[in-house]
């Protein structure tokens, strides 16, 4: 196992909730409410030096009870060491989580990947939109389980709603506020922009 | 003032009234601008590049915001090709996620199709033979020059060079066929298997092989003659889009990506996988991390991939290409029709495929376009719970704006040139 496993139980005690290893890889699971303290020592003290985020991504299990887990893969790059922390989320609670991109800009858009996919909120994000789907998409967060491999609205209505997509609904709020597109908006549309409520933008008929 | 003239011939008369050529004064400095008002200063634009647009690789969708020519913000949006692979592999056997694979980064399928064999072998811990190890070599050496041809084309047709892109297809063009020979097919490969590989070399791909490895170093050096001092190949990439290595490793960049910014890691030599670790091969590394330089380490390492491409088919020995497990591995269809054993093992392979035990693993393989991942997890059935692919190019490619920002126009899309992207892997 790898040491760093031991070395963050020493340093955090019980933020640390166990660690495991599986095939070789060592993974730390680490309380959510330290997650930032212990990324940033582990990134920032000698001798643990993980300065290279490799990924950010999500677990789902097909056991409904199991929590979601959120998985860092990190490396150190000086010492050619891989440790995965991973943070478990209850699914029946609020699936927020501290932003890593404070730490690494290289988390950005691997943290709005998992916001679209899973639906995780990542706190201290500055830009969490949608960013595989988009952002006007309504029916929910494909990887999750309860997901149907088809997509929850029927074929026709998932045509339907392609073919009547607004085009500026296209472009985010700053993109229309730069091109001065902001003002000859409806205003309702207009409104339901302002409140950051983009799944709900009418679809024009 | 001074004042230059220069003669023209004008196509309508062209003369003037004494019959000499018509001159028309050329002065620098002001003209009659002033009467206009004063220029638009502080009024941007906003421009939308794509997502049918040549030169941005792809589906890609750049919205940028200008002042003038001069970039001050691009907001890139990606997902047009998403095909929900990862959601896909959720309702697949092992082997049956290997075409997807194929899909995902379409310019090098051979070394998609061996990180992901790479990462259920790690999990099913299984042994892989010799042969096979060095077929897999082989397959991503292949994988990386393809790649890199085509980057080295479409980067310069995009920057006004366009026989280099001939060159370097004609060279993709003949490692297509001895895809072909190999698989069967040209881009969707599925070469691999878990535990093996779909089908042996034959002695007519060894030749095959061997002669492209003895020829395709002059395309090199052509290539190399033809751009690395051009004049204007220069002036365009030199000093654009520049990452600090620091930079590049906060922005989790990785390839050549992270190597131009002189950071030398490199997932085949630093953490080997297949048997990497006893070829002799060099790791080229940038300083400058500029567009430049992501050209010249991409150009080295095609140079280092013929160099282990000839080492492998120097080691490449007799002997079996699959593992010996009858539960992972199909038996021969005359088998499977006359055996009732086989039959059993290809029934139940075929109907309830192969199953991990419970556990996780994570393969990361250098890419052509970077590090790629394969993260498995399993429950204990013969479909993974989760199957996250880590895209190089979709990493790579969210470091745009930072390059760009503050270059002209025209830098951007050289910039975005030198990420190396590949829409299927971005968007999956």
């Amino acid at each position: 196992m790898n040491p760093s496993a031991d070395a963050l139980r020493a340093t955090f005690g019980g933020a640390i909730a166990r660690a495991a290893e599986s095939c070789g890889d060592t993974i730390v699971y680490v309380d959510r409410a330290a997650l930032l303290a212990v990324m940033a020592w582990l990134r920032d003290t000698p001798g643990q030096q993980y300065d290279y985020l490799v990924d950010v991504t999500a677990v789902e299990y097909r056991d409904r009870e199991r929590p979601l887990e959120v998985v860092y893969n990190l490396r150190s790059l000086a010492r050619r060491t891989d440790l995965r922390v991973k943070v478990e989320l209850d699914l029946r609670g609020d699936l927020a989580i501290d932003s890593v991109v404070p730490l690494w800009r290289g988390a950005d858009w691997l943290e709005r990947e998992v916001y679209d996919m899973f639906g995780v909120t990542f706190r201290g994000h500055p830009d969490l939109r949608r960013i595989l789907m988009w952002e006007t998409y309504a029916e929910g967060y494909p990887l999750r389980k309860d997901f149907p491999l088809r997509g929850r609205f029927s074929r026709a209505e998932q045509v339907r709603q392609a073919l009547n997509a607004n085009p500026e609904a296209h472009y985010s709020m700053e993109e229309l506020s730069i091109a001065e597109a902001h003002d000859e908006l409806p205003p309702d549309m207009r409104e339901r922009l302002r409140r950051g409520e983009r799944d709900k933008i009418p679809y024009s008929e | 003032m001074s004042k230059r003239t220069i003669a023209v011939e004008l196509a309508t008369p062209g003369l003037d009234p004494q019959g000499r050529p018509a001159r028309i004064p050329l002065a620098a400095g002001v003209g009659p601008l002033e009467q206009y008002g004063e220029p638009d200063a502080g009024e941007h634009m906003l421009i939308n590049i794509g997502p049918q647009h040549p030169a941005t690789h792809g589906v890609l969708r750049l919205v940028v915001e200008l002042d003038g020519e001069t970039v001050v913000r691009v907001i890139p949006h990606v997902g047009y090709l998403h095909s929900g692979f990862e959601k896909l592999g959720e309702y697949r056997h092992y082997n049956q996620i290997i075409p997807l694979t194929d899909r995902t980064d379409y310019l090098s399928p051979m070394a998609n199709n061996v990180g992901f064999a790479l990462a259920a072998e790690k999990l099913m811990g299984i042994e892989i033979t010799p042969r096979c190890t060095v077929l897999r070599v082989i397959a991503c050496e292949m994988s990386r020059i393809i790649s890199h041809m085509v980057w080295l084309g479409t980067t310069s047709i995009d920057l006004g060079a366009f026989t280099p892109f001939l060159w370097a297809f004609q060279e993709r063009e003949r490692i297509y066929n001895l895809q072909e020979m190999w698989t069967g097919a040209r881009l969707t490969t599925s070469v691999t298997r878990v535990g093996g590989m779909m089908a042996d070399i034959t002695d007519d791909f060894v030749a095959g092989l061997r002669q492209f490895i003895d020829t395709y170093p002059k395309t090199l050096y052509e290539i190399d003659r033809v751009l690395t001092r051009n004049a204007v190949w220069v002036g365009r990439t030199q000093g654009v889009g520049v990452m600090t290595a620091q930079e590049a490793i906060n922005y989790s960049l990785s390839g050549p990506m992270l190597r131009a910014s002189g950071v030398p890691y490199d997932v085949r030599r630093d953490q080997p996988y297949l048997d990497y670790d006893s070829y002799e091969f060099d790791v080229p590394v940038g300083e400058h991390g500029d567009v430049y330089d992501r050209y010249l380490v991409r150009l080295e390492e095609c140079h280092q991939s013929n160099r282990i491409l000839r080492q492998a088919l120097e080691r490449l020995a007799d002997g079996p290409v699959n593992v010996a497990d009858p539960r992972m591995i199909l038996p021969p269809k005359s088998r499977a029709m006359s055996d009732m054993e086989a039959m059993i093992y290809h029934f139940k392979q075929v109907m309830e495929g192969v199953k991990a035990p419970v556990g996780e693993a994570y393969v990361g393989i250098e890419n052509p376009k970077g590090e790629l991942g394969t993260y498995l997890v399993s429950d204990g059935t013969a479909k993974p719970v989760r199957w996250r692919i880590r895209p190089p190019s979709f990493i790579n490619l969210a470091a745009l704006p930072k390059m760009a920002e503050g270059h002209l126009l025209s830098d951007l899309i050289a910039i975005n040139a030198s990420v190396d992207i590949v829409m299927g892997e971005v968007d999956r």
